[in-house]
């Protein structure tokens, strides 16, 4: 059973079943691990934001150079008018960055491994995106799909691809978590059974491969919070500053 | 017998593997609905949770905090700004005081060296002055002699000449007859004697 690369991303009720009307919220493994991902965030930042001294300290240095890594982030991407959705994009990018994290540690769970979570997510966003752009320029938010300077037989084809890419965006940006979050860890798990059934003599090959990928890995864990930070910042911008 | 076991352990083995994951992997749990709306509630929770406690509580403080560095950081630079500029200008006054010091050392020192260049003159005015004078008395003095010498010769040459001529002979001998022969002879040679 331990030998399945997937059964580590079962879901499993901890506790008794929870239902309200049909619906089944019962606490599972991913709560448990999205609340000790979001615990652990705010417990860091409140211990980085506590004390204010002049020289800080380390969880406080942590706490303000995350701050203005995002906030960096934010200004280059979607520049000054994206000021009042910080908190969000923190927030954001702190969770998946911690949940991914959270997930590196062996025995434990990967919420972003999950499409609903991811997908949750970035339809939130994606609807959260189109409703700022409608508010902020009303049906002249539709000009994003009519890009300039496209010669007028083109058009048509243009704005159809450029509909279909827009309405693909949730899809893209959880897909593209949820499946290296579950790629990467589904190989760790081969590679690491591999390590078991080749046993003292073969066994050193895939072990360091497992090594390795762990970097790798860790590597991709940030990457993909990066990535998905910065692509609701592209969109957020695309909202904000009508450029077509 | 023993190294091909250990061969099909090493190379084989994987096989096995692939089995026994074809005959325990019942498709991706991602996609078993079972606990979705668990997944979507405990997300909006935690998530929502968590946006609310770091926007209004945590990331004003951490804002905070870094706007109260920069205000502080750029105080210091100010006042470091405001003092490097005082120093300068005491820098300055200092230079200026300096400079003008040595102008006035240079300005006493010329005076001293003309007053003693003038003093100098002076008195050396005053030697040749009195050089010449004594220079002047001397020749006044030497002139003198000059003029009387003849006349004194001449008194000699008569006395002497009177007492030659008393012992030699025997006889007085009127003086002015001998000194007008003096004369004589005087006149004669003078140009012989004294111009020279």
């Amino acid at each position: 059973m331990a030998a399945n690369p997937m059964t580590q991303f079962e879901v499993y009720r901890i506790g008794p079943e929870i239902k309200v009307g049909t619906f089944d919220i019962s606490f599972t493994n991913a709560s448990l691990f999205m609340i000790i991902s979001s615990l652990a965030i705010l417990i860091i930042f409140n211990l980085g934001s506590k004390k204010n001294s002049l020289i800080p300290n380390k969880l406080q240095l942590m706490a303000e150079l995350s701050y203005t890594f995002v906030a960096k982030m934010i200004g280059d991407t979607a520049g000054s008018k994206a000021r009042p959705y910080f908190a969000f994009i923190f927030s954001l990018f702190m969770f998946v960055l911690f949940c991914n994290m959270f997930g590196m540690i062996p025995y434990t769970f990967t919420v972003t491994s999950h499409i609903i979570v991811t997908f949750v997510l970035a339809s939130f966003i994606f609807i959260g995106v189109t409703i700022i752009g409608f508010i902020k320029h009303g049906f002249g938010y539709l000009k994003l799909f009519v890009p300039s300077g496209v010669p007028v037989v083109l058009l048509p084809l243009i704005v159809v691809i450029e509909i279909i890419s827009y309405l693909s965006r949730p899809i893209s940006l959880s897909v593209r978590l949820f499946a290296n979050m579950m790629a990467g860890h589904t190989m760790m798990k081969v590679f690491g059974g591999f390590v078991i059934s080749l046993g003292i003599v073969g066994g050193w090959l895939p072990l360091s491969f497992s090594v390795a990928l762990t970097g790798l890995e860790i590597l991709v864990a940030f990457l993909q919070a990066y990535v998905f930070a910065i692509l609701t910042c592209i969109y957020l911008n695309d909202a904000l500053n009508l450029h077509h | 017998m023993n190294k091909k076991k250990i061969f099909q352990i090493v190379f084989f083995n994987f096989l096995f593997i692939g089995k026994v994951i074809a005959a325990e992997s019942g498709g991706m749990p991602q996609l078993n609905p079972e606990f979705w709306i668990s997944q979507i509630f405990w997300l909006i929770i935690t998530f929502g949770f968590l946006y609310i406690v770091l926007s209004k509580l945590i990331l004003p403080k951490i804002s905070a905090n870094l706007e109260l560095r920069k205000s502080q950081i750029s105080d210091n630079i100010e006042a470091a700004d405001k003092q490097r500029e005082q120093s300068d200008s005491k820098l300055k006054e200092y230079n200026e005081i300096i400079l003008k010091s040595k102008n006035e050392a240079k300005n006493i020192f010329n005076q001293a060296r003309e007053e003693a260049i003038m003093g100098i003159n002076k008195k050396k005015e005053n030697l040749d002055k009195q050089i010449d004078e004594e220079i002047k008395k001397a020749e006044d003095e030497i002139g003198k002699l000059k003029r009387n010498a003849p006349e004194k010769i001449t008194k000699i040459a008569i006395e002497t000449s009177s007492e030659l001529i008393k012992k030699l002979i025997g006889a007085e001998v009127n003086n002015s007859s001998i000194s007008a022969i003096v004369d004589d002879l005087s006149k004669k040679n003078q140009s012989k004697y004294y111009d020279n």
